[in-house]
């Protein structure tokens, strides 16, 4: 089937190729790890360690029922803390702080299975939620919950290797550099939801990537690979569903309500370390990127390093450093400062210079781009009048909610109107007054 | 070091208001170049007058009644060029004045400023000044005639544009081709068809402006008059009446005005449609030769109800269904 191209989106200049070409290292085992409690979507983890307490590598460490996944120490040594940390997402949130030891002692629970092909699905979900995965492209919902409510209505299963944010190279660096593992861990969970199509999605601004699937791909010969068009934000979820099966997720509905799941390629990468090598998610690959930092690198970090451990293997940031983002500069979280740590959904740390400050805006000036460019059928010049108005009756009426806050309206804006930023507050006020 | 925080997206693309003012005026530039070419210095003082006349007024009133400063936004020096060449070469240079304050002062200051206005300003000063000064806004001289610089222009000579023939109607006796290349008489930045379309490409081109509202219109004009001149020579009342008047102007450069116009693409399509049958019909029932104004005036007028009329589906509801 052609990609149908999804409607609106912007094309941000891409500055992919800083990062490109640097090989992929492993900067300096950090001090200390900090590993907070909430990591995904769902029910906060309770830790199962003390103070004090030995850990080892990949060692269980916080878990909780329900909708959670399970956090694994990341290096080996000894707790030094339970106690509130800088969060890259929320801020501040309870974390576990581990004393590297320097020896990576491997747990002793770590064991590949001895034969993972005759895992059944049930197996399968029980190992990946054994593993802690949750979505590695940013929205870090539990991967387990999130396969089992596909199970036996998904005819389509697609890994998301799109990364159309601005400067992130990570997704693209894996699949270079393991693309084999990749798609053996999408084809563990075509096992799992026994899908009629297995799609990797991938734009076509990484044509490094795409030869190395083009390659690997004959041995897999259940996956379909479909290069995209290049445009934000082509990688979030509902977008890529249009994109590869010409459907629309009905507002309020999940992919699963039209037959699609959507999971990120290092999520995918996740899947295979725990089925065929037994290890839970203790490492990923972030991007450090953008025109404020000396030397743009993709590393391979265990979670739970500083945000500022990444900066200093890349040589540090510039003297012009504006803002530090965790995550892409169209979605990702500006940073106060570099204490919060890297944790399971964060694929880039992007450092950008002063040149980026907006310019002085003007009123709105009616031009309509911010209409054209909106993914999901809004009309954000009118939504930015009635939240300034606060005008609540109006937002609902003209869907707010459906907002998927990817920031199109306020990049493509002539005058600088703080669009999305108003809706983000604006959604908030409108589910507190509907309470 | 002291990092900045604040919510995302945290890149902008490079298009600012000011810059799209730019283009606009840069697009100009060939109108105003015939229309100095042909009408002479005289011209380029009357455009002068409302550029420096809508930027002063500009400047008061931001800095009095809205407490901003606003001149440097480049609207109201798009307003005040626009206004201009609407305006015949022997306008007295006062009225130019006034009207380019009334454009900025009444019709978008009074409104709200910037982005509050329903009616274009510049269109609407004209029609202010239609109403109050017919005699001088009507009063068309000859291209390449030597007009008095200061001296009063009340007695000038005036020569007939190809409206005033078609309004009787009958073809005009101005070649097309001089039509085309701007040899006749009629506004300053109205007369020549081929600067008018170079500088609306411009616009198209740079993504400025895009097709739908200029095609619309264009294409309304040209089958309603095909249709009503089927047994008599068609095709050259189309190219006449496509190539004189405001028509090119305004479809490039008022209908389009962002602020004043649908934004959606299927209604700024309507509100082309809108424009063109409006134009027709002014053209051939109205005592004024010029239907182009007050047919872009009067769509203005619609846009909210258009907007509301041409919503966009909602995301992931069935089309035809409810928004």
């Amino acid at each position: 089937m052609m990609p149908a191209p999804f409607h609106g989106g912007v094309h941000p200049y891409e500055g992919k190729h800083l990062s490109r070409g640097s090989e992929l290292t492993a900067p300096p085992a950090p001090a200390h790890v900090i590993l907070p409690l909430r990591q995904h979507i769902g029910q906060p983890c309770i830790p199962c360690v003390k103070v004090g307490d030995t850990v080892q590598l990949g060692q269980r460490i916080a878990d909780n029922e329900g909708l959670s996944a399970p956090i694994h120490a990341s290096v080996s040594g000894t707790v030094l803390a339970i106690e509130t940390r800088r969060h890259p997402v929320f801020g501040e949130m309870d974390a576990i702080v581990i004393a590297n030891d320097y020896r990576d002692t491997p747990c002793a629970h770590i064991q590949p299975p001895t034969e993972p092909a005759a895992l059944t699905p049930q197996q399968l979900l029980a190992a990946i939620r054994r593993a802690g995965i949750v979505g590695m492209g940013g929205a870090a919902f539990p991967t387990d919950a999130k396969l089992r409510s596909g199970m036996g209505r998904v005819d389509t299963l697609i890994a998301n290797g799109c990364e159309c944010e601005p400067y992130l190279t990570a997704d693209e660096t894996l699949l270079r550099r393991r693309c084999g593992e990749v798609l053996a861990g999408l084809c563990l969970l075509q096992r799992v939801l026994q899908p009629k199509t297995t799609v990797l999605a991938i734009e076509d601004n990484k044509p490094d990537a795409i030869a190395a699937v083009q390659s690997t791909l004959e041995q897999f010969p259940q996956v379909q690979l479909q290069v995209l068009p290049t445009r934000y934000p082509q990688g979030s979820e509902k977008q890529l569903i249009q994109s590869v099966t010409h459907r629309e997720v009905p507002p309020g509905k999940l992919p699963g309500d039209v037959g699609c799941t959507v999971v990120n390629v290092a999520t995918c990468h996740a899947a295979y370390r725990a089925v065929y090598e037994g290890r839970p998610l203790t490492e990923r690959i972030v991007t450090v990127s953008g025109d404020a930092v000396a030397q743009p690198k993709n590393l391979l970090v265990p979670i739970g390093t500083p945000i500022g451990e990444l900066i200093k293997a890349c040589g540090g940031l510039r003297d012009n450093a504006w803002k530090v983002i965790a995550g892409g500069p169209m979605m990702g979280i500006a940073q106060r400062d570099l204490d919060a740590p890297v944790i399971k959904s964060t694929g880039a740390i992007v450092c950008l210079s002063r040149a980026h400050e907006a310019a002085a805006g003007t009123a709105c000036i009616r031009c309509g781009r911010c209409v054209r460019a909106c993914p999901v059928h809004l009309q954000p010049l009118y939504l930015y009048r009635f939240a300034c108005a606060a005008d609540y009756a109006a937002l609902w009426r003209q869907h707010l909610t459906d907002c998927i806050e990817c920031g199109c309206c306020s990049y493509i804006c002539p005058a600088k109107l703080p669009l999305t930023e108003q809706f983000r507050s604006a959604k908030h006020a409108l589910k507190e007054a509907k309470l | 070091m002291t990092l900045t925080v604040t919510s995302s997206p945290h890149i902008r693309d490079g298009l600012t208001t000011q810059r799209i003012m730019g283009q606009v005026l840069l697009a100009l530039l060939p109108a105003i170049a015939v229309g100095v070419w042909q009408f002479g210095l005289r011209s380029a003082l009357v455009l002068t007058v409302c550029l420096l006349t809508a930027l002063a007024a500009e400047a008061l009133f931001s800095r009095l009644v809205l407490r901003s400063n606003t001149v440097a936004d480049g609207t109201a020096a798009v307003t005040g060029v626009l206004l201009g060449l609407t305006l015949p070469p022997a306008i007295p240079y006062p009225v130019a004045a006034l009207g380019a304050a009334f454009a900025v002062v009444v019709v978008k200051g009074l409104f709200g400023g910037l982005g509050q206005n329903i009616f274009n300003p510049a269109l609407a000063a004209r029609a202010f000044l239609l109403l109050v000064f017919p005699a001088a806004m009507t009063r068309y001289t000859a291209p390449g005639q030597a007009l008095p610089l200061f001296a009063p222009t009340a007695d000038v000579t005036t020569a007939a544009t190809p409206l005033h023939h078609m309004v009787v109607p009958a073809l005009p006796s101005q070649s097309l081709g001089d039509v085309f290349l701007g040899r006749i008489g009629g506004s300053i930045g109205e007369v020549s068809a081929a600067a008018l379309l170079l500088g609306g490409g411009y616009l198209l081109l740079r993504g400025v402006i895009s097709w739908h509202i200029p095609a619309a219109y264009l294409a309304t004009v040209s089958l309603t008059v095909f249709a009503l001149h089927l047994t008599d020579h068609p095709l050259t009342w189309v190219a006449y009446n496509l190539c004189s008047g405001g028509i090119l102007l305004g479809a490039f450069f008022m209908a389009t005005d962002y602020v004043t116009s649908p934004v959606t693409r299927r209604g700024q399509l309507l509100y082309g449609i809108g424009c063109g049958a409006l134009t027709v019909l002014f053209r051939r029932t109205g005592i004024f030769p010029g239907g182009v104004t007050y047919a872009i005036l009067l769509m203005n007028g619609c846009v909210w109800t258009i907007d509301r009329l041409c919503q966009p589906r909602r995301f992931g509801a069935k089309k035809g269904g409810s928004l």
